[in-house]
């Protein structure tokens, strides 16, 4: 292939990719895009795999053999719940990657078509492959902490110490400093150097966010490991990779904005941490438990769901540990046999990513058109008899618009307090994520059902029934 | 045509080809895409984010074209192996990435 069919067939690649994520604006569309992104992929990886530089076939196809089996397996298997994991652990794998065609950048330039005429690197390869490798570093140990923190090898509970914004700010700057030295005069000692502190960083940026906050903190890592790409893409010269990395690279970032949004935190508050350490331990012991409740059994909350027009339910992540979403999706199959209209209400930070408790919902074959967003179910709420709410709690907590010295103060939430009823299933009057009481718990219109939310699925569904 | 004209002719291609470096075409390029994704990706519904999110996955291991030019040599040294290294990095996400998001995508029923 000539340069110019080479260069062409990456703009191919690179609009199939394009259209990949455009498929993703409406579920029908999106399987056909997800088609389009494994296309363009294969046309990269042929076009490449044929340049003259490319000899070794035999080792590459066995090592792309070994990353399709490894990854094909854990594609197949990995439990729904476990995503955050799964995406987290993947950045890594991306940040790691970048890293090691850096490294091997830098160690023979000739390989990539990019060595100066006395063998090494040009200043510009030199700036890019210093902002690729650290991006790249940082993306791989952090995401390794995200993994680590939301698969339970590491606790959730934010890691502060004193000082520790000023040790971040001296490694950033002794990091830089580096860097700047490798590309005005390159040695191994600087560029070392600038990984090392680069990988060590990483880790340090992301033990002080607590588990709250990880979705934020996901999608962020998300957008790194786009900028990554698109920094190997520069060093390359590679207008296909360039343009990868930079959809992925705004795709995360507007993923971080909308978390944040949904939480009403900025970015540099969430990327500063501690939140959710001392607050969850604070909040026990005060208020919850001194008011009354009205507590019901499974057979009235089944009377109050039966004789209802019109249901909302409000899952939450609690839903998904009880693993009650089967169960739920029998209680709304009854529910809708008997002439009651369902309807489900996600905030944004239902899950532990962006869409998580969409996708457990949709797991549970729950139909995608019953599942409404925040914004356009809200208005809906005071029309409607009940709201089911099913392991959320700061999510439908009423002091985020009313109490202004709360810390959740101006998130926004999903109106429950407008329906008719409120009915909450719950096992005990404890804390959420942000460890505040919820003054939904103590309302007239409000019934508790203290249960486990699989174990209330199923005798509400017995007594329906 | 004469010989004057078609080598004047190619000395204004190359004024005009280097006056701008190739980092600055890379660097517009970037910027374009940027916009382009930025649209594009407030068009996904938000019901949808998770597999937005395991697609970029897959997506980003493009950087397995680099990972390739690395172990392309067929001497071994430290280069290419660890170029062989990110190829095999980069397929898991790709196959990873890929059919964990068609694996999300085929749950999304409509009513029926």
């Amino acid at each position: 292939m000539s340069a110019n069919m080479v260069a062409l067939a990456y703009l191919i690649a690179a609009v199939l990719i394009i259209l990949a994520l455009k498929g993703l604006s409406s579920p029908e569309s999106s399987r056909r895009g997800n088609l389009f992104g494994m296309i363009g992929m294969l046309i990269a990886v042929l076009v490449t795999l044929q340049l003259p530089g490319v000899q070794n076939y035999a080792w590459i196809l066995g090592a792309l053999a070994v990353g399709a089996v490894a990854g094909g397996s854990v594609a197949r298997k990995i439990p729904m719940t476990h995503m955050p994991q799964l995406v987290a652990f993947m950045h890594s794998l991306v940040g790691l990657a970048a890293v090691l065609i850096a490294v091997s950048a830098v160690y023979d330039p000739a390989a990539y078509g990019i060595a100066a005429d006395d063998g090494g690197l040009h200043l510009a390869s030199r700036i890019e492959l210093f902002l690729g490798t650290f991006i790249g570093a940082i993306t791989f140990t952090a995401s390794l902490v995200a993994f680590a923190k939301l698969q339970g090898l590491l606790s959730g509970t934010p890691v502060t110490f004193k000082g520790q914004h000023f040790v971040n700010l001296m490694l950033g700057i002794v990091m830089m400093i580096a860097g700047i030295v490798f590309c005005i005069d390159p040695s191994w000692s600087s560029f070392l150097l600038m990984l090392a502190i680069a990988l060590v960083l990483g880790v340090l940026l992301i033990i002080p966010i607590g588990g709250a906050d990880m979705p934020v903190i996901v999608s962020m890592l998300n957008s790194y490991s786009g900028w990554a790409a698109a920094g190997i893409g520069f060093t390359l010269g590679n207008n296909m990779l360039i343009i990868a990395g930079a959809l992925v690279g705004s795709s995360g970032a507007i993923l971080s904005y909308i978390m944040c949004k949904a939480m009403n935190r900025s970015l540099f508050n969430v990327l500063l941490g501690g939140f959710g350490g001392q607050a969850s331990t604070v909040g026990g012991a005060a208020t919850v438990g001194d008011r009354p409740v009205q507590a019901g059994a499974a057979e009235d909350a089944a009377f109050l769901l039966k004789n209802a027009r019109s249901v909302i339910i409000v899952p939450g992540y609690g839903l998904a540990v009880a693993r009650a979403q089967h169960a739920l999706k029998e209680v709304v199959d009854s529910l809708i046999a008997s002439g009651v209209n369902v309807k489900f209400a996600i905030h944004p930070v239902a899950g532990r990513m962006p869409g998580h408790m969409n996708v457990l919902l949709a797991e549970a074959d729950v139909p995608y058109d019953i599942v409404y967003e925040m914004d356009e179910i809200n208005p809906e709420f005071s029309d409607t008899d009940v709201a089911l709410v099913l392991g959320a709690n700061d999510v439908v907590n009423p002091a985020a618009k009313t109490d202004s010295s709360s810390p959740i103060y101006g998130m926004p939430i999903l109106e429950v307090t407008k329906a008719n009823h409120v009915l909450v299933v719950k096992r005990s009057l404890s804390v959420g994520y942000a460890g505040l009481d919820n003054d939904l718990f103590y309302m007239d219109k409000t019934m508790m059902l203290f249960d486990d939310a699989k174990k209330a699925c199923e005798t509400i569904l017995h007594a329906i029934d | 045509m004469s010989q004057a004209m078609i080598d004047s002719a190619q000395a204004a291609t190359q004024t005009a080809q280097s006056s701008a470096d190739p980092f600055i075409l890379s660097f517009t390029v970037f910027v374009l895409a940027i916009f382009v994704g930025y649209h594009v990706v407030w068009n996904v519904t938000p019901a949808l984010h998770t597999p937005l999110m395991s697609v970029t996955n897959a997506i980003s291991s493009i950087v397995i074209v680099g990972a390739i030019l690395a172990a392309g040599p067929v001497e071994m040294n430290l280069a290419t192996v660890l170029g062989l290294i990110a190829v095999g990095l980069a397929g898991v996400n790709i196959f990873g990435g890929f059919m964990v998001t068609q694996r999300m995508l085929a749950m999304f029923k409509k009513r029926q």
